[in-house]
């Protein structure tokens, strides 16, 4: 790293720590859905992306209403947005767990084939209706300009709005799983069905909901995701596969781990690509981490349960 | 399935008794007979290169089908076969009198563009071709066995598995798009012309070449059977079906794990390597997650637990998609996504299924008018089978679980 000076280096690194933390957020934001579908549920659901980007264009279909059609609601649409996005892939992920996820619990890796296959299907589904080219969503006045930290350093809204959903998020799947009685039941019928059924827990209906629910969270990731960038029919599909390296390398059950490593992939990867190209930082931190799950198969976090 | 043992072993046991090989016959007879005399010799080529897809997915009915071994990134080994081959290939085409132009002569155009001004180390065994072929074959078996080494040992299977081969596959991909002037970047190797002298161009070569692949594919598919049928073949349906066992027996699972992947990526290489040439280049949409997972659904569609079955699948999915993708490219794929849901929930075993289900039948009868004796064992040995899959994925639930 020779030809930096220190005062240099710190301003690189915080930088390249902020444009880190847009990454760490689409991660989360993702993996959040699947920390749960994955995490708790042992599905895996190759169309998660999917429905991300369901989100996000329920998001720009929102966005276009209130611009084009009722301008005067402009300000206030993004939160309307989030509810739909939510209710919208909440409802999709629902007939998916009814339809198909149902009859493959036993099959997990059929389940990843045919999520693969729905996948294809709503992309294909998607650039028909919405053409093939991105789609930018209109962002209301209060999203734009940006916040003045020092005069070196100055962060977009979007950015700060984006790291905020992702921070509610996260904190509210945390209640949800790990605080509240539907949190109980999952991990019940997770950890051993029968009993869960023996104690009165109507298994069908929550592997129902909870597959619906992690459908919900990655609309709402896909809602965030439009503030900061364009939607097109593969945006979710580009992150599926590190999404669910990083759902693995944290340690498949452990929320917290999840969390941490999609800081420490996200930081990695943007740090080191101010050194290397773009694409040597990618495959640098995702060799690094297929090695380390090499070595340390259960992640960084390793649930402490016996299943 | 050697169940006929006690009656009398015989050569075609090895390989899973008479019908198997007359099943082989009948594949052998048509690519090698029937498909060159219907097809000109542009469809000939495209066939050849769906055949090149049967070894990848005969690869796959070895490691999943009966291993239980879930591999999404057979495109992997099926890259590392093709480039390995058309790095050969590059180096030919590009002599020092070809490339008199370039500022460097005697290297690969791509790397002339990329400034490159000699030839990296890594390619200077292309030169040979003897060396070229071990290459091919030993590059995907050791990085199989690495990868499998690493993973099994440590009772790493079922999901894991696919998702850390896919993460593999999708970084192979961004590693030779990104060095581009090592590996051609995007566009891949391409312009390739010759093979020590000889134009693989013309219609005659392509003739050679396909006749090659289509040999290649049936010697291919007898290497699978008589795995199949070996002594590690019957180990790898014991641990399929109950892996815990067959550890307290004293057998190491995991190496039986490994030799069955390493001979999957073994496959998947010749059948890459045959692809570089009937195709004449070589790029990184073959390797990547998208390539890998259609892989695993021809082998899906032909039935994964039959060889055959698996290269007809190979074949008949390539077919159905060139001819629907060249006049309805939006449909296709959601025929594809169609076919990934119906072949999983519909018809597990594929299209082998289907066959002995509805012919089984059919085949007992006739065998009853032509010959006198029980027909038993043989028709009935494949049976128990059918209720296998959804056994068997929740026996790799089990072992990806007791990583935690």
């Amino acid at each position: 790293m020779g030809g930096y000076t220190g005062e240099e280096l710190t301003a690189i690194f915080l930088m390249q720590g902020f444009s880190g933390l847009s990454l760490f957020c689409v991660f989360l934001l993702m993996a959040l859905g699947l920390a749960i579908i994955f995490g708790q549920m042992g599905v895996i659901n190759m169309a998660h992306g999917e429905f991300l980007t369901l989100g996000a264009y329920i998001t720009y279909l929102t966005s276009y209403l209130a611009s084009d059609v009722w301008p005067f609601l402009l300000d206030y649409y993004f939160p309307v947005a989030i509810i739909l996005a939510f209710l919208g892939t909440f409802i999709l992920g629902y007939l998916v767990e009814r339809f198909l996820i149902r009859f493959l619990y036993n099959r997990p890796l059929d389940t990843l084939l045919a999520t693969w296959g729905l996948g294809l299907i709503l992309q294909q589904i998607f650039r028909s209706v919405f053409g093939p080219r991105e789609k930018s969503v209109v962002m209301p006045d209060w999203l734009m300009g940006s916040y003045q930290a020092t005069d070196m350093v100055d962060i977009p809204l979007n950015g700060l709005m984006v790291v905020g959903i992702t921070i509610l998020l996260t904190i509210g799947v945390f209640i949800l799983l790990y605080k509240s009685r539907w949190g109980i039941k999952v991990r019940a019928t997770t950890q051993n069905r029968t009993m869960a059924n023996a104690a009165g827990i109507n298994t069908d209906r929550v592997d129902r909901l909870t597959f619906a629910l992690g459908c919900g969270i990655a609309g709402v990731a896909g809602a965030a995701f439009t503030t900061i960038a364009s939607t097109g029919p593969t945006t979710g599909s580009l992150y599926i596969v590190d999404t669910f390296l990083v759902v693995v390398f944290g340690g498949a059950a452990s929320l917290l781990g999840t969390v941490a490593s999609a800081f420490g992939i996200a930081q990695a990867q943007s740090i080191l690509s101010f050194f290397l190209s773009g694409s040597m930082a990618k495959v640098i931190t995702l060799m690094t981490v297929v090695i380390i799950l090499m070595f340390r198969p259960q992640g960084l976090f390793a649930s402490k349960v016996r299943r | 399935m050697s169940t006929q043992s006690v009656v009398k072993a015989s050569w075609m046991d090895k390989f899973g008794g008479r019908g198997k090989l007359l099943q082989i016959l009948i594949i052998a007879i048509l690519i090698l007979g029937v498909l060159p005399m219907v097809a000109d010799i542009f469809r000939l080529n495209l066939y050849g290169k769906y055949l090149t897809y049967a070894f990848v997915a005969a690869g796959l009915v070895l490691c999943w089908g009966y291993g239980g071994i879930l591999s999404l990134g057979q495109g992997i080994f099926f890259g590392l076969g093709g480039y390995g081959m058309a790095m050969f290939l590059k180096l030919e085409a590009s002599s020092p009198e070809n490339t008199a132009i370039q500022s460097t002569p005697g290297i690969p155009d791509f790397m002339d563009w990329n400034q490159l001004t000699e030839l990296p180390w890594f390619w200077e065994p292309f030169h040979s071709f003897p060396l070229t072929i071990l290459l091919i074959l030993t590059v995907p078996a050791f990085f199989a066995f690495v990868i499998g080494y690493a993973m099994f040992k440590r009772r790493v299977g079922g999901v894991y598995f696919a998702i850390i081969t896919q993460a593999i596959a999708s970084i192979m991909t961004i590693l030779i798009i990104g060095q581009q002037g090592y590996t051609g970047g995007i566009n891949g190797i391409t312009d390739l012309r010759t093979l020590m002298g000889w134009s693989i161009q013309t219609d005659f070569a392509q003739y050679v070449l396909y006749f090659a692949c289509g040999i290649a594919l049936i010697l291919c598919l007898l290497a699978g059977q008589y795995i199949l049928n070996s002594r590690y073949g019957q180990l790898l349906i014991a641990m399929r079906d109950q892996e815990d066992r067959v550890r307290f027996s004293g057998y190491d699972v995991a190496n039986i794990k490994i030799f069955v992947f390493v001979a999957a990526s073994v496959f998947s290489a010749i059948g890459g390597a045959f692809f570089t040439l009937q195709v004449g280049f070589m790029s990184p949409s073959f390797v990547g997650t998208v390539a890998s997972i259609e892989m695993v659904i021809f082998c899906a569609v032909g039935g994964r637990l039959s060889l055959i079955g698996a290269a007809y699948g190979a074949f008949l999915v390539n077919l159905a998609k060139s001819s629907l993708s060249e006049s309805f490219p939006q449909l296709w794929v959601v025929a594809m996504g169609a076919l990934f849901i119906a072949v999983v929930m519909l018809f597990p075993r594929g299209l082998a299924g289907l066959v002995s289900d509805y012919a089984g039948p059919v085949r007992e009868r006739l065998a009853g008018l032509f010959n006198r004796k029980p027909p038993a064992p043989k028709v009935e040995a494949p049976k128990p089978e059918s209720a296998r899959p959804q056994k068997r994925d929740g026996v790799s639930i089990g072992s990806a679980q007791e990583t935690h």
